[in-house]
């Protein structure tokens, strides 16, 4: 009681029931439990984004050893055998590498530096299998189509145009190998690419068989650049027919 | 999205969250508190009572009104019904002649002045102990009022005593989702009055001691919501009120969409405009949970309810613009199929997370109020179905109202 009556709240005591003179406890419980859900949501939001980042990190990392163990091959053999190339074709890995490292810009919060850093890695890798594969189809006579793309994040216009082509280009011929680049990555191989083929600003940019072309090409026109496309569709879904017809035929003799 | 409009988003939520909690909590707090009495109970006296039934063209549901009053389990010589044709231009008065036999039945008619002068002139024409109101698309369950007066009886600071409204016999599927809304209010209205928050009377059944309007004076014209200002009134004199969430009134929704606009546009109007007027006893630890936390709570819900729905339509409208690009540039595909399902792509973001869990304490909290009104508790699907319809349509309400309160424009009963 003479507790209350030392406490005059702006000149006035107040004489509060115990209910009320809880009641800034319970404000400051609440408030306890409100934060403790929204740390919570962080927490488990950032535990998820870094286990998304460590899979990134481990499909570069299978990549990287592919790229290397076959590099190793080359430089072991003068004469490799041409057949074991096609089992290590990568191109399946690096289409899943791209779209998750797309969701990743998109989609985690701040662009930490984590994700950055294999955005640079990645860039790398898809340089190094390009190059990589230049050698093969030289060597072995393959006939391997590929796209250099350069794309900007913010500034280019027609990028999410040209994007969703070579999407749906790769979808329809699983054979093109499409390389995408972020023009302003500051990284030392780009700015290499970027002066060899003499790409500059005006973006999108396609290198198709070593040369240059700028601004939005539709899925037509890219077509008509790389007929070898059509070619090899066709032959895929003649193997794919053949191997059908032999299936049956051992189908029908077990009979 | 721009970083200020994320904090904004973020803090807006936050408080969300916060009232959704304080409730919760108030709930587990105080539940034993919370009795739910099943079949008649006797008192030790009866006061006296007298219920007003302002009628305006009600001629359709007024009878039933009158019907459930009479039907009251209450003592006939206690209790008066007076019912007020206010100027109708229907057949009102003709429906009312019924009951002119019954010796606690008084039928008045005057000229039309709106609700608040029809209840007020019963309440200056009859000496009861307790009054009340009854609107005539209402009905009282038979125990209300008994039940109602043991928490007058239990504390003499009580002032005023608001039922459990609930929706009668829902036929459309807008009165569906009424029910559940009415249901939830059940249990936000109880944690409101557990923590002297409550800050609308309802004009079905709140019953006041006769003390309120000799001290504080009679309705008076408040936006088309004189059964909010009263309250507010009350607050600011600190006369307590109470919720008594086994007393059941039912009332008529509203049929259709365009109905239910109208009457929420009254109502968060007239919120709007009361807090305006009693802006003096906001944010004020002198006026308790009501100033503190339950009128901003209100304003909290009328900021966010809009940029919900806000954020929603902005997420879908970017889809929408990026697959019309998409099939621009390259045509529809037709492949359908489900890419191969990867569990890298689901969703880690945590404003996602904060919203399920915001939507999962409201889950939680109307099916307590479900067990309130129903005591059952019973998970109901109407209850996503509600809280999905009401989080689109209700944004539209709110700006309406706000709108309204910016530019003073005033509202309509109907």
């Amino acid at each position: 009681m003479r507790y209350l009556q030392k406490r005059p709240l702006g000149g006035r005591v107040y004489f509060m029931n115990t209910e009320e003179k809880n009641d800034w406890k319970k404000y400051l419980i609440v408030f306890f439990i409100t934060l403790f859900v929204f740390v919570t949501a962080f927490y488990v939001s950032g535990k998820m984004n870094d286990k998304k980042l460590e899979e990134i990190r481990s499909i570069e990392d299978t990549i990287s050893i592919d790229i290397l163990s076959l590099e190793t091959q080359f430089d072991l053999f003068e004469e490799l055998s041409c057949d074991s190339i096609t089992d290590s074709i990568l191109s399946k890995e690096l289409n899943e590498l791209a779209s998750k490292i797309e969701y990743g810009e998109k989609n985690f919060d701040s662009l930490d530096d984590e994700l950055f850093g294999l955005k640079k890695y990645y860039s790398l890798l898809q340089i190094k299998d390009f190059l990589l594969m230049q050698k093969a189809s030289e060597r072995c006579k393959l006939n391997i189509e590929s796209i250099i793309y350069f794309y900007g994040r913010e500034e280019c216009k027609d990028c999410q145009k040209q994007g969703f082509v070579l999407t749906d280009l790769r979808q329809d011929y699983p054979e093109l190998r499409v390389y995408s680049l972020d023009y302003y990555l500051d990284l030392s191989a780009i700015e290499a690419l970027k002066s060899i083929y003499k790409v500059d600003e005006n973006l999108p940019a396609l290198i198709i068989n070593g040369k240059t072309y700028k601004g939005f090409k539709s899925r037509e026109e890219i077509e008509k650049i790389i007929p070898e496309l059509i070619k090899i569709k066709e032959k895929r879904e003649a193997d794919a027919k053949l191997e059908e017809g032999k299936k049956q035929d051992i189908g029908s003799k077990e009979e | 999205m721009k970083d200020w409009l994320q904090y904004f988003v973020y803090g807006v939520t936050f408080l969300s969250m916060y009232v959704q909690i304080f409730f919760l909590v108030t709930f587990f707090e105080k539940r034993k508190k919370i009795e739910y009495r099943k079949g008649v109970i006797e008192l030790d006296e009866y006061p006296t009572v007298s219920v007003a039934v302002p009628c305006w063209n009600e001629e359709k549901t007024v009878e039933k009104t009158m019907h459930s009053l009479l039907a009251l389990d209450y003592p006939k010589d206690k209790l008066t019904i007076v019912a007020i044709d206010d100027g109708s231009s229907d057949n009102t008065w003709g429906v009312l002649q019924k009951f002119k036999d019954y010796p606690n039945v008084k039928l008045i008619k005057k000229e039309n002045g709106g609700k608040h002068t029809a209840v007020n002139y019963a309440i200056e024409n009859s000496n009861a102990e307790f009054v009340s109101c009854l609107d005539a698309d209402s009905y009282v369950d038979p125990q209300a009022l008994k039940r109602i007066i043991t928490y007058f009886q239990r504390d003499p600071k009580t002032m005023a005593v608001a039922p459990a409204i609930l929706i009668d016999k829902p036929k459309t599927s807008i009165q569906i989702i009424q029910k559940v809304e009415y249901e939830w209010a059940v249990f936000l209205k109880k944690m409101l009055a557990l923590v002297g928050g409550i800050y609308v009377t309802p004009g079905p059944f709140s019953v006041f001691r006769r003390k309120v309007f000799t001290d504080l004076g009679l309705f008076r014209k408040a936006h088309n919501t004189e059964d909010m200002e009263i309250a507010f009134r009350m607050q600011k004199n600190h006369y307590k009120i109470d919720q008594c969430n086994d007393a059941f009134v039912y009332t008529t929704g509203p049929k259709s969409v365009i109905a239910l606009y109208k009457q929420r546009l009254r109502w968060i109007y007239g919120f709007i405009m009361n807090t305006i007027d009693y802006r003096g006893i906001l944010l004020k630890r002198e006026y308790g949970t009501f100033s503190l936390l339950a009128v901003p709570a209100g304003f909290v819900s009328i900021v966010a309810v809009p940029l919900l729905l806000g954020l929603v339509l902005y997420k879908i409208i970017n889809k929408i613009i990026l697959y019309v690009a998409k099939v621009r540039t390259v045509g529809f595909d037709f492949s359908f199929g489900i890419p191969n399902f990867d569990s890298f792509f689901i969703s880690s973001n945590a404003y996602l997370f904060v919203g399920l869990t915001l939507y999962l304490i409201v889950m939680l909290t109307i099916v307590i109020g479900k067990r309130m009104a129903t005591g059952k508790y019973r998970f109901d699907i109407r209850i996503i179905y509600f809280m999905v319809t009401f989080s689109l349509i209700a944004p539209f309400w709110v700006l309406r109202a706000i709108f309204n309160a910016v530019f003073a424009k005033k509202t309509a009963w109907r």
